[in-house]
């Protein structure tokens, strides 16, 4: 019940989390068609050297997103 | 007798539509224009026997990725009111949904959401070796009872598949029925309603209706029922995000329980992938960036050098072509015309397709491996500070080589503002044909010396380049506040898995591009050649014949050699010819920048094509002989006297100065034709000339009235 929930973009690299909403709507439109459903397991999987965009494991691929949006999503962390 | 149907291909992006759509039509391609959308799309043609043994002629359309029936850029708009208006010309009878069999979920709920609409929908799941390799199972015929659509497994790249896609077409699969997901619950008034107004085909057709009222103005409604939708829409508080939010949720919930029974699949991390071992690598803070610039470099040595000898053929084969023209026609006008401008117009447009070729070889390998991405990756965060984009920097770059391609290049940036602002910049970049404009210039002007061991010269040169650059980056950085955008700059892209590049469909995809210039920006290329000739070749009144007749005297042709004689009188009618007086008219204007009526004519000239520059300037100062054009000019250039001064005409202040107009201002057709022609808009091209000649006189002016003696 009392998981840390954090935005996707303070995940550190090697870091998952399970999508639990989001806090801008107008970008969780264009994530949710991309397959970031609220219970799908994220995992940060790689920071851009220059510390942004990051890449993300979702839905089976591979996405990158730039910090920003990323923090529009929030996750349960374990 | 035989059958004419229309088939649409849609699909998620890297889902390898463009391998199955030239697989399905082969050449028999064409742009096709949509009525009211600005971006154009191939169409191409198939045929087939249906199952009575009737020909049946396919017209295929090549729809633009995406990842859902939502529009969000002009591009995807096209899926939207083809699929969604049963009444538009282009409706298809069938439609192909190509998903990437490694990635299911993200592919099937486009799927999931055309097959909604109720039209005829076979799914190709392609990419089936990875599906294989991945040791995934797919239960084809459950999945094909849960989607309710016949389904073709397909490894486009390897052609397998198309015998049994060709086979489900032809038998021409019936309408989908019913609804996979009930939208109608969600919004029953509004739905019902337009269902009642307007020719939809199922529910889900008539909510995305409701959903994107702004983009229904291909239904051709009668104000009427425009008016009902809306009131309909207002009264029962219809609010189109959320309920887009609350569709794709359910959609994917539906979508995953599907995928649960009838595909298993081996749950491996992606960091086993080997894509993910190959990032890296080219992702690395080091050999990421080291690896980006050695293709860079690899790609740009490529296009000087390998394309400087095809440009050559063109140039000696146009050589042969005017002198067998000039020879082969009576000398007159038309001759004149034929040879000045229509030929030297073409010869223009031709001498660019090799660079073209290469350029878009190159980055159609980048595209279609996957790598572009990774560059977009790597470079977003430096180039957002500009405006730009991780994808800006392919064009910027390629501008060192030539604009044109470049700009066409900019198809691969998805965000319209970044995009225009890409657009804008590009030229700025010091491309190719500024270089003999340098090259003269920077011998005229700077010492040959060396300073610490560096030839000046040399350094001179990559100053001017730097420049440019730096210039590039300063007015996107501008015109990232100037320009509107009530489009939200997103990044969020999938990093495609790895691919071999598919080389069919590179192919087809620089005959394209090729096509595009030769027959869009040529056409204003052509004109503008033609409208220069005009200038240069014409005079009010008798004045070529009293130049004539005063060369014909004995005065000259006793004096001085024939070709000599011939110079002269060339020299003397380009001054009184209309771009000479035209030179003579801005003469006032440009004098602040330290430029007489000579430099005048040289400016007017090169408007059309930068590197007109030198040989308009060899012809006002009478230098013929071909081989030794540079040195002679540039000792007539440095023996130039400023009448004012007594002093010489190009002094460092006023070779500082032409150096600077070159770098900066705008005097490429080509360039500004293809920014009309990617933008559709007029506005931009006037933009685009009015900022960067306005950058140019300023720039020139402050350096030549800060250095002048």
């Amino acid at each position: 019940m009392s998981q840390p929930v954090k935005v996707l973009s303070e995940l550190k690299k090697g870091q998952k989390g399970l999508i639990d909403n989001f806090t801008d709507f107008e970008i969780s439109l264009k994530l949710l068609e991309m397959g970031c459903i609220p219970g799908e397991t994220v995992e940060v999987i790689r920071i851009a050297p220059l510390g942004d965009p990051i890449a993300i494991a979702v839905s089976g691929y591979m996405l990158s997103l730039r910090k920003d949006e990323a923090s529009a999503i929030r996750v349960r962390t374990s | 007798m035989t059958r004419h149907i229309k088939i649409a291909l849609i699909g998620n992006p890297n889902s390898g539509k463009s391998t199955v759509f030239n697989e399905l039509t082969g050449l028999q391609q064409k742009v096709a224009n949509f009525p009211g959308v600005t971006v154009e799309q191939m169409a191409g043609k198939l045929k087939l026997k249906d199952t009575a043994g009737n020909d049946l002629q396919a017209e295929v359309i090549d729809l633009p990725g995406t990842y859902s029936l939502y529009p969000k850029s002009p591009e995807e708009e096209l899926p939207f009111r083809l699929l969604c208006n049963p009444d538009h010309p282009l409706h298809p009878d069938v439609t192909i949904v190509i998903a990437d069999g490694t990635n299911l979920k993200r592919n099937l709920f486009l799927c999931s959401q055309v097959r909604d609409l109720n039209i005829p929908v076979v799914l190709v799941i392609n990419m089936m070796d990875l599906v294989r390799y991945k040791q995934t199972e797919i239960d084809f015929a459950k999945l094909e009872e849960y989607m309710g659509v016949r389904i073709v497994p397909m490894n486009a790249r390897k052609n397998e598949g198309f015998d049994q896609l060709k086979a489900v077409i032809a038998s021409l699969p019936g309408k989908t029925t019913g609804q996979q997901l009930d939208v109608r619950s969600l919004a029953p008034e509004v739905v019902d309603n337009i269902r009642k107004t307007l020719h939809v085909n199922s529910d889900y057709n008539a909510f995305l209706v409701a959903n994107n009222l702004n983009v229904i103005d291909s239904f051709e409604l009668t104000d009427d029922q425009r008016a009902q939708i809306t009131a309909t829409n207002e009264r029962y508080e219809f609010n189109a995000p959320q309920l887009q939010a609350k569709e794709t949720l359910q959609r994917y919930t539906l979508i995953s329980q599907f995928l649960k029974d009838a595909v298993q699949e081996k749950q491996e991390p992606i960091q086993h992938s080997y894509s993910y071992k190959i990032d890296s690598v080219l992702t690395h803070r080091f050999w990421g960036y080291f690896i980006f610039l050695s293709v860079l470099f690899i790609i740009f040595q490529s296009i000087f050098t390998w394309a400087s000898y095809p440009m050559e053929l063109i140039d000696n084969g146009f050589n042969w072509i005017n002198e067998k023209v000039q020879a082969g026609l009576p000398p007159g006008i038309l001759n004149d015309l034929i040879v000045g401008g229509v030929l030297a117009g073409i010869n223009g447009i031709v001498v660019f397709i090799p660079q073209i070729a290469l350029l878009f070889f190159f980055i159609a390998i980048l595209e279609d491996t996957g790598y572009m991405a990774r560059v977009s990756f790597l470079m977003d965060r430096l180039m957002r500070g500009f405006g730009l984009n991780g994808k800006s920097l392919i064009p910027l770059m390629s501008g060192v080589a030539c604009a044109v391609p470049a700009l066409l290049s900019t198809r691969t940036i998805r965000n319209r503002k970044e995009r225009l602002i890409t657009l804008m910049v590009t030229p700025l970049m010091s491309c190719s044909a500024r270089l003999p404009v340098y090259t003269l210039l920077v011998a005229l002007v700077i010492p040959g010396d060396r300073f610490l061991g560096i030839s000046m010269q040399g350094f001179a040169m990559m100053v001017l380049y730097l420049i440019g650059f730096g210039a590039a980056l300063l007015a996107a950085w501008v015109m990232k506040y100037f320009l509107k955008s009530n489009e939200r700059s997103f990044y969020v892209m999938e990093l495609p898995l790895y691919r071999l590049p598919r080389w069919k469909t590179i192919f087809l995809h620089i005959l394209e591009k090729i096509r595009i210039f030769l027959f869009d920006a040529g056409k204003i290329i052509l004109a503008i050649s033609i409208i220069l000739w005009v200038l240069s070749s014409f005079a009010p009144g008798d004045t070529f014949e009293n130049i004539d007749r005063k060369y014909s005297n004995p005065q000259y042709t006793a004096q001085f050699a024939p070709d000599e004689v011939q110079q002269k009188l060339q020299a003397e009618k380009l001054e009184n010819s209309y771009a000479g007086m035209l030179g003579k008219v801005i003469e006032p204007a440009i004098r602040p920048l330290g430029y007489d009526w000579k430099i005048g004519i040289a400016l007017i000239t090169s408007f059309a094509a930068r590197e007109v520059f030198v040989g308009t300037m060899s012809t006002i100062y009478s230098v013929g002989d071909e081989h030794a054009a540079q040195r002679t000019l540039k000792e007539k250039l440095q023996a130039e006297v400023n009448p004012e001064t007594g002093g010489p005409r190009y002094t460092l202040a006023v070779g500082l100065s032409l150096l600077l107009f070159y770098a900066f201002a705008m005097q490429c057709m080509s360039t500004l034709a293809t920014v009309y022609r990617e933008t559709k808009k007029m506005k931009y091209a006037i933009i685009q000339l009015v900022y960067m000649s306005g950058l140019a006189y300023i720039s020139s002016l402050i350096v030549f009235q800060l250095l002048k003696p």
